[in-house]
């Protein structure tokens, strides 16, 4: 294998932006889940607040969605700028 | 000077121990889980001891079947002697083997979840034991499907001939296909297990919302399984994808970043909706008269929680198709 300086950059780039996406993905997707599922539990309590209940989620799973964009950030950037 | 053949032979038993080594992990786990709240269950009360035998065996049996998959593609890795016509054979081996062995662990694992909750169900409503073994059943068989995947990708890698594929950038996409598959196996096993294990405990709770609590979960098992299919996807384009002859490391390293970015991206997202289906059996079972807003905020909450496995398989489709 015959690996020049600009070609060996841009493929541990290649490799970078996968491995932040996929990693970074993890986190959020775990507590994602865990946010939605404490509000079915609640919306199972008191059904009746459900618009409340629903909003709130969202808004927190929007927070933790962050990170998981921040890899996507990285991992574009990895794969268009650098 | 090592040959074709030596490569391919060693990386054959290679690709074995991989396979078998990963995919005991997890059946053994989830076994150990049904035999110690099988013993929980017994403790209070000893004289149901032949229905909960009976239910952790046949849980158990069940659990076993991820790690008897990675069984079986091991001895075909170990004593199967293909043509060594390219080298990378050797790489479909190593391939064959982590997407199998991987794949097995959150299967594994996510089967022993309802059996154990079974046996304790069991003890605590008799009179339900034949509704909480079914549910115990749909939610252990589907559990597996992740494994299968597994399996599928690691048949795929052993089978298929590879002479007309370039060796470079070839030996990444094949390695790629066996990690895209089997990490991204891992997530959706677990949290299939998850949903499964509180369905069975609330079916068991309360028989009569039995319908509603399978319908529940049955939704909430096929939206979990979706991040291992997007692996399996990644995985079907690496293999089936026509590639150029290329040396340079970059057109490798795309192929292996893609595999990697699906896999470990599918982890995460699965754990998460099964978490989220979890609870919505949970409170299905207790109060069935919610079962439209339960689901409908079930559905919402994992549409959210699917988002960065869909981040992560943009980026490997990018790193696939477009680059």
């Amino acid at each position: 294998m015959n690996i020049a300086g600009p070609d060996f950059i841009k493929g541990l780039a290649f490799l970078g932006a996968g491995l932040a996406m996929g990693l970074g993905a993890i986190g959020p997707g775990v507590g994602e889940g865990f946010a939605a599922g404490k509000a079915c539990e609640a919306i199972g309590r008191k059904p009746e607040e459900a618009g409340l209940l629903t909003r709130t989620m969202l808004v927190g799973q929007a927070v933790s969605e962050s990170t998981g964009i921040y890899s996507l950030v990285v991992a574009l950037l990895l794969l268009f700028v650098v | 000077m090592l040959n074709t053949a030596t490569y391919i032979s060693a990386s054959s038993f290679l690709g074995a121990a991989l396979a078998i080594g990963f995919g005991a992990i997890g059946a053994a786990v989830g076994e150990g889980y049904a035999a110690g709240l099988a013993n929980q269950a017994l403790s209070f009360r000893p004289e149901k001891s032949g229905d909960v035998l009976k239910n952790m065996l046949v849980g158990q049996a069940i659990a076993e079947s991820a790690a008897i998959f990675a069984l079986v593609v091991a001895i075909l890795l170990l004593f199967s002697t293909p043509q060594p016509k390219t080298v990378l054979i050797a790489w479909a081996a190593i391939g064959a083997g982590l997407s199998m062995g991987l794949s097995a662990i959150g299967s594994g694992v996510g089967a022993g979840l309802p059996a154990g909750s079974a046996c304790v169900g069991i003890v605590r409503q008799p009179q339900n034991a034949n509704k909480v073994l079914t549910t115990m059943l749909i939610g252990s068989a589907v559990c597996q499907t992740p494994a299968i995947f597994g399996m599928v990708i690691a048949f795929l890698l052993l089978f298929l001939d590879f002479s007309n594929m370039p060796v470079y950038p070839g030996w990444a996409a094949l390695l790629g296909a066996g990690l895209a598959t089997g990490l991204a196996a891992g997530g959706p096993g677990v949290g299939n297990g998850l949903t499964s294990r509180e369905a069975v405990t609330g079916v068991a709770r309360n028989p009569e919302a039995g319908t509603e609590t399978n319908r529940v979960m049955l939704i909430g098992l096929s939206v979990g399984q979706s991040t291992a299919i997007y692996g399996f996807l990644i995985s079907l384009l690496l293999v089936f994808t026509g590639l150029e002859k290329s040396t340079s490391l970059s057109d490798s390293f795309r192929l292996l970043g893609a595999g990697l970015s699906s896999g470990f991206g599918g982890i995460g997202p699965g754990v998460g909706l099964g978490v989220v289906a979890a609870y919505a059996c949970k409170w299905v079972a207790r109060r069935p008269e919610a079962t439209g807003i339960l689901t409908r905020t079930m559905l919402v909450g994992m549409a959210v929680t699917e988002s960065t496995s869909i981040y992560a398989l943009i980026v490997a489709l990018l790193l696939v198709i477009v680059f």
